[in-house]
């Protein structure tokens, strides 16, 4: 017998105020509340979170690596949006 | 047995710590019997999680219990050389696990009152108890939110996880009693403000239970009747299966050290 | 290793890849790039790294059995908690590798139907029975020390999913060969039985825990393409060697003899190990270890079991979402 696909939800955590949560991996769950325990069930055992976020992975809209180019290149080469573009003489100090 | 058993010398208080110590041990080992055979991976990480708070909270009041005591047991003393008579758990917490129903149901059962009961031990004025209580409260408050979760997706979900859940509320409701009830030797410690007075905790504990019970489109039990003797080791015939499979290398090779 | 049954070669497959699209992606594995789930990639690799990593997720959850046979019968409470925590610390790390696998494009479901009916393998050191105490420390001494070995080079491993859960495995299981060299080295400094227990279970499982690497060398033939996407980074016979001169003196401190009479010391220090009985490793790994039957019966089990449990939150789920709708809707 097959047995159904259950809803696969990505797991966010927060480590620690003051940082960003951040993808830690995934599991299955039926719905959000489920799927929250779990989360804290499996992927903070160790102390590892103080905040989780779970996200359907069904909801996860993802840029294409086929498009790389397009997406991505063009940024490459506006090197003046970055500080080091800019010459500034060393007595004037850090700016 | 290779392994005679330890004698206690049971004041109040060393009483008292050892008929907690044994629900959190009982119950926490009947919890890792599911290790490696729950119904999806991740309630297989919940249920050893639950079983490894509970454990850590029996090893805490054993080792003040030995404290109390001032002899020369400790915690794998009273674990693993004491007898069906000489445990001081409630009947509910070695009742077996049967399905997830009834294991969710157990759960839910007891960790609603352990909640209530840490809650209100946090005002001892016996320090360690205080302390132990308000770690072991928060542990219960997240038993009680999972398990409560469980029960309305059980009772609310299929024709047959609501037939199985009421199963399991109808088996498992006569042990509940024996939460609420105090003897003399718990009377005086609760006088002296150590132990906790369970009675005013019931209206609560059966508010919870109700409104749960009613969102999960069950019901409870019409019969009041309830059964009494897991405090004074007069237990079900469960719970000397489940010490002879604890026990059975520390009452095998005797005196080692592991 | 926990994979070693992959012995069959998917080099047909590439006849259908477009070549220069397949010289593009080992371009981007020679220049040690990472390979994520959208990415374009040959069909060969999407099915050998979806097996690979099945085979260890299978190899996770089914390895909780042999141990999980001593929860209940843990000599002490503080070996209790350190061995349901690894135990448990088994089934997150099937959990975060089914989700690796997951992302190749095969569902956790089908992956796990395909172990339950037999058809998938996994690592033959688990179809041994535990049947002392020392069997534990065993397994946490040499089997979790063995997994180690081939693990910590799979974090650089060019399928992103895959690294990324290795790094999170190999992090858990820091405490697990500590806590079974623990345990022996606790026998081995108690009674004389207890000694004996220890020296009966390296005894029984030394062979077994060779065999984990994998066939030798010369008789394995997947290695070739595996080793080209950088998805193996050693040979299975330079693992064993490594994890052989890791473990003698370890033997040695706890007073314990390897069980091969054979065994002997080259020049340049390397233990080399006696034959091994391949006979035995493929029995196994064909159904015929001592374990097998029981194994898949204990997961079956408790797959078929939980089938109601996993139906009520389905249908909880469905039921309450359709209520939802109805309350927006009036």
């Amino acid at each position: 017998m097959t047995t159904p696909n259950s809803p696969l939800w990505e797991v966010f955590i927060r480590s620690r105020n003051g940082l960003a949560h951040k993808h830690v991996g995934s599991l299955h769950a039926a719905d959000a509340t489920l799927a929250l325990q779990a989360a804290r069930d499996i992927y903070t055992r160790r102390g590892e979170g103080l905040s989780i976020w779970v996200v359907p992975s069904s909801a996860i809209t993802a840029s294409d690596p086929a498009e790389k180019g397009m997406m991505f290149e063009p940024a490459e080469s506006k090197i003046y949006r970055h500080p080091t573009f800019y010459d500034v003489p060393e007595e004037v100090g850090h700016m | 047995m290779a392994v005679a058993n330890i004698q206690i010398s049971e004041t109040p208080l060393v009483l008292y710590t050892l008929r907690r110590a044994d629900d959190a041990l009982i119950l926490g080992h009947r919890l890792s019997e599911w290790c490696g055979h729950a119904p999806t991976l991740e309630e297989d990480m919940a249920l050893a999680n639950m079983g490894l708070d509970l454990l850590g909270q029996a090893r805490e009041l054993y080792a003040y219990a030995a404290k109390v005591e001032g002899k020369d047991n400790d915690e794998d003393k009273f674990a693993y050389l004491r007898d069906v008579r000489q445990y001081r758990n409630l009947l509910l917490v070695e009742q077996p696990n049967g399905d997830f129903a009834r294991t969710m149901v157990r759960q839910f059962l007891y960790a609603v009152f352990a909640d209530l009961y840490w809650r209100a031990m946090m005002q001892s004025k016996d320090a360690t108890l205080a302390a132990i209580a308000a770690k072991s409260e928060k542990e219960s408050a997240y038993h009680v939110r999972h398990a409560l979760e469980w029960i309305i997706r059980l009772g609310d979900g299929t024709e047959e996880s609501h037939r199985r859940a009421q199963t399991a509320i109808d088996d498992l409701w006569s042990f509940t009693g024996e939460m609420f009830a105090v003897d003399d030797s718990e009377r005086g410690l609760i006088d002296a403000g150590i132990a906790v007075d369970p009675a005013p905790l019931q209206p609560q504990w059966l508010k919870t239970i109700t409104t749960v019970v009613n969102e999960a489109t069950l019901g409870l039990p019409a019969s009041n009747w309830m059964q009494q003797g897991g405090r004074s080791g007069r237990h079900s015939e469960h719970l000397g299966h489940l010490l002879s499979e604890l026990q059975s290398l520390q009452r095998t090779f005797p005196g080692a050290t592991w | 290793m926990y994979t070693q049954a992959l012995n069959t070669s998917d080099a047909d497959d590439r006849n259908v890849e477009d070549a220069a699209r397949a010289a593009a992606f080992q371009a981007r594995i020679d220049a040690d790039e990472r390979i994520e789930p959208n990415d374009s990639m040959p069909a060969a690799y999407r099915k050998t790294l979806t097996r690979q990593i099945s085979q260890h997720a299978h190899s996770e959850i089914v390895g909780m059995l042999p141990e999980g046979n001593w929860i209940t019968r843990a000599p002490t409470l503080r070996r209790k908690a350190a061995l349901l925590a690894k135990v448990q610390d088994e089934c997150g790390h099937g959990l975060y590798l089914y989700a690796a696998a997951e992302t190749l494009g095969t569902s956790r479901e089908e992956l796990v139907d395909a172990m339950l009916a037999g058809k998938a393998k996994y690592s033959s050191i688990f179809n041994y029975p535990t049947l002392t105490w020392a069997d534990i420390g065993t397994i946490g001494w040499l089997v979790d020390g063995a997994a180690i070995m081939n693990q910590i080079p799979l974090c650089r491993c060019s399928y992103g999913p895959y690294a990324r859960a290795m790094i999170r495995v190999c992090k858990e299981e820091s405490f697990h060969q500590r806590q079974g060299f623990e345990i022996m080295l606790t026998l081995c400094r108690g009674t004389d039985e207890q000694k004996a227990m220890a020296q009966d279970a390296l005894n029984r499982w030394w062979w077994p825990v060779l065999m984990m690497f994998g066939p030798p060398d010369k008789a394995s033939q997947h290695s070739d393409t595996s080793t080209k996407w950088k998805i193996k980074r050693f040979s299975n016979d330079e693992l064993r060697q490594k994890f052989i001169d890791a473990t003698v003196p370890q033997a040695q401190f706890l007073g314990l003899t390897i069980p091969d009479p054979e065994m002997k010391q080259d020049e340049a220090g390397h233990w080399l190990p006696g034959p091994i009985d391949w006979d035995e490793f493929k029995q196994v790994l064909s159904g015929n270890g001592p374990c097998n039957r029981d194994r898949l019966a204990a997961r079956r089990k408790a797959h078929d079991e939980g089938a109601w449990v996993r139906e009520a939150a389905a249908a909880y789920a469905a039921k309450r979402k359709r209520r939802q709708f109805a309350q927006a809707a009036e």
